[in-house]
């Protein structure tokens, strides 16, 4: 086994608090500044100088700009306050701005609008954590409780206080991790050149971690899991436990159902790799069956469905959320046709996800990527490069690009994870 | 043609020991007033004799610290800047030293509000530098306060010691390149700036120290200290001054003794500007 990779999550500390002091004066030749740096250490944070002007002459002042590094605000607090008595300045930033909601289901204007990044807002002469961390939200604070808080525009209720302008906000840019594992020489960089086997060591690592830290693995699956025939290596991996929550559309789980009762795929028998005879019907009438009997739920129950990803997502009661689109046939009733609730109940489920395994489908893994944020691995499997680059253009960076075949690489993943599970 | 050197003192006819604000302090032993009197005409009469300009400000029922006059504020060239004293017993203190430079015509320059600086006690010039001493009374930021809005080069001090809360009780500049300081009441920092700026560095012992005799009033080569630094003296008269011993014991009871009955409003000895400006 691999050594533990380091996945950049809240427990872990990159994001150890940062504030800013300024020292000016004659703090070279004062000892000063050497003095404050020393200190910083000796009170076991760390700094780094952002700025600093040397007076040319003697008489002329110098001007430093540091970045202490602590592991909490208390820490901070306490070495600011030492310096502070030897002529350091803490670089004041304003309290975050806000304007109130003043109509359901839009921001004020001028709002700030969130990246996936750690955010702090400043409340009340502190930083404040953001929470629920989401991309292209608002941020909406309570000064009372000093809490702050991603909101979609949808969400936005009359008489929030959203954040407006820069002031008072920053984000806190993860740290990539250091020493050598996959996802630091992988980087971003989408190419089917990758030495695969590797690449899945690492997934498997990392699907591990995260379960280790008690963090959820979610899964974002396509269709062509079922076409390629995969099912199994996905029904396996929730079966044993590797997968907490999925989010499907409607086109997944109906050719997993029609596999199971038909064992074809859009009437394509997944054994033989051949079209069998009256096979087309096969889709619609697995649509029928489920409906008729008023759910998957029912189905499984009733003994209609007995195997796939379906199935074992219901036995072993996981997190799933079908998401439908115009296109679909049907749909099941368990698909949630409304994009809102959909994406609302999407965004409920993400709570708690440290890895996500986004497979052969684009949509739904660009809606997924829009709501995690930025610390939860991402890795995005595709044989069509431009699924996974468009996944990292739209903003999550985090995502690990794999171009390959779904199923060696599902098959594969379900024999290093339940083979070596045990 | 040299004018006579000019110095501000006030009569110590309230003086006395009325709150306790440094370990010196302690309202129980109390001070005779006929001896404070005796020690402080003393004082005023070998500054006379030295061909000092002396100046008084009225003394004032319920201010005894007003005798040192030395935490007024500080005198550049024609700026004056009053204190903005640590301890609210002595900020009473504040407008009547503001009031008599308003009154001289001084250019009267506030500190801003946040910042406590107390005078020539936590700032003494020696050559082009202003020493400045913080942590007891003054703060590291209003030196550098001082520094941007006078022009000079500022060197921050920290005492430690809080027997020498100023830094004018541990630190005497006596020339432009010289000065007795007692190692004692600064930190390593401090101490490591002194030995790299000071041409030549006078040690006080610590019960030379103790004995306030870091706070010495200088004109031109003569010096007044406290009685009971035997060895300094010595010290200081090979290096060509004239030590004139005093007693200051019932001013040491509050905390001060020479240089604190004294401001020197046209410069100390060992400010450089004195002689280019005045």
């Amino acid at each position: 086994m691999s050594g533990d990779l380091p996945l950049p999550t809240a427990q872990a500390a990159p994001w150890a608090v940062t504030e800013e002091i300024e020292v000016r004066g004659h703090i070279v030749d004062s000892l000063i500044l050497p003095k404050i740096l020393d200190r910083i250490l000796q009170m076991g944070a760390s700094f780094e100088i952002r700025e600093c002007t040397i007076g040319a002459r003697r008489v002329d002042p110098s001007y430093a700009r540091v970045a202490i590094k602590a592991t909490s605000q208390e820490a901070i607090d306490e070495i600011i306050a030492d310096l502070v008595e030897h002529g350091a300045t803490p670089v004041h930033l304003s309290d975050a701005q806000f304007a109130v909601a003043d109509m359901p289901g839009a921001f004020p204007e001028k709002f700030y609008s969130t990246t996936n990044q750690k955010t702090q807002v400043r409340i009340g002469g502190r930083w404040v954590d953001v929470v629920d961390q989401e991309m292209d939200c608002g941020i909406v604070i309570d000064e009372i409780k000093k809490s702050a808080r991603c909101v979609a525009m949808l969400d936005i209720l009359p008489g929030m206080h959203v954040v407006t302008g820069y002031a008072g906000v920053r984000v806190i840019p993860l740290e990539r991790p250091r020493g050598e594992t996959l996802f630091g020489f992988m980087n971003s960089a989408v190419s089917s050149e990758k030495p695969k086997a590797v690449s899945l060591r690492s997934v498997a690592d990392s699907i591990r971690t995260a379960r280790a830290a008690g963090q959820k693995v979610l899964l974002v699956g396509g269709p062509a899991i079922i076409h390629t025939g995969s099912g199994q290596h996905v029904a396996k991996l929730i079966e044993q436990g590797w997968v907490q929550t999925l989010f499907a559309g409607n086109a997944l789980a109906v050719h997993d159902l029609e596999q199971s009762i038909y064992g074809t795929s859009l009437g394509v028998d997944i054994q033989q790799g051949q079209s069998v005879d009256h096979g087309h019907e096969h889709h619609l009438r697995t649509i029928n069956t489920i409906r008729r009997l008023g759910g998957i739920g029912n189905a499984i129950e009733s003994g209609v469905v007995k195997s796939g990803i379906m199935f074992e997502a219901y036995r072993k009661n996981i997190d799933v959320v079908l998401a439908g689109s115009i296109r679909d046939d049907g749909p099941l009733p368990e698909v949630i046709t409304d994009v809102v609730e959909a994406q609302r109940q999407m965004r409920r489920s993400i709570a708690g996800v440290g890895f996500a395994l986004m497979i052969a489908t684009m949509l739904h893994s660009v809606a997924t990527g829009n709501l995690l944020p930025a610390w939860v691995k991402v890795v995005c499997v595709d044989i069509n490069p431009s699924t996974v680059i468009k996944l990292s253009d739209r903003g999550s960076f985090q995502t690990i690009s794999l171009v390959t075949d779904v199923e060696p690489f599902l098959r594969s993943l379900a024999v290093e994870l339940t083979e070596s599970a045990g | 043609m040299s004018s006579p050197p000019r110095i501000l003192m006030c009569k110590p006819d309230f003086y006395g020991i009325e709150y306790e604000i440094n370990p010196w302090m302690n309202r129980l032993v109390g001070t005779d007033a006929a001896t404070s009197s005796r020690q402080w005409q003393a004082l005023h009469d070998t500054l006379v004799d030295l061909g000092v300009e002396i100046s008084l400000v009225e003394p004032m029922k319920g201010l005894p610290d007003l005798v040192f006059t030395a935490n007024a504020g500080l005198v550049y060239r024609s700026i004056f800047i009053p204190s903005k004293f640590r301890h609210g017993v002595r900020q009473v203190e504040e407008p009547f030293y503001t009031a008599w430079f308003q009154n001289r015509g001084w250019d009267v320059v506030n500190i801003p509000e946040k910042h406590y600086f107390e005078g020539a006690g936590d700032a003494l010039f020696l050559g082009e530098t202003l020493f400045a001493g913080y942590r007891f009374r003054s703060d590291a930021r209003g030196h550098q306060w001082i520094g941007d809005r006078l022009g000079v080069e500022v060197l921050p001090l920290e005492l430690v010691d809080g027997h020498y809360y100023h830094l004018d009780t541990c630190f005497c500049p006596i020339s432009p390149y010289q000065a007795i300081y007692f190692p004692g009441a600064f930190d390593d920092y401090a101490l490591n700036v002194l030995k790299s700026r000071v041409d030549e560095l006078i040690e006080a012992s610590a019960a030379e120290a103790a004995s306030f005799s870091c706070n010495a009033v200088v004109v031109g080569k003569t010096i007044i200290m406290n009685d009971g630094a035997p060895r300094l003296s010595e010290s200081l008269r090979r290096l060509g001054f004239d030590v004139k011993p005093h007693r200051f014991t019932e001013f040491i009871k509050a905390g001060g003794s020479a240089k604190c009955l004294t401001l020197r409003l046209d410069g100390e000895e060992a400010a450089s500007w004195r002689s280019g400006s005045t």
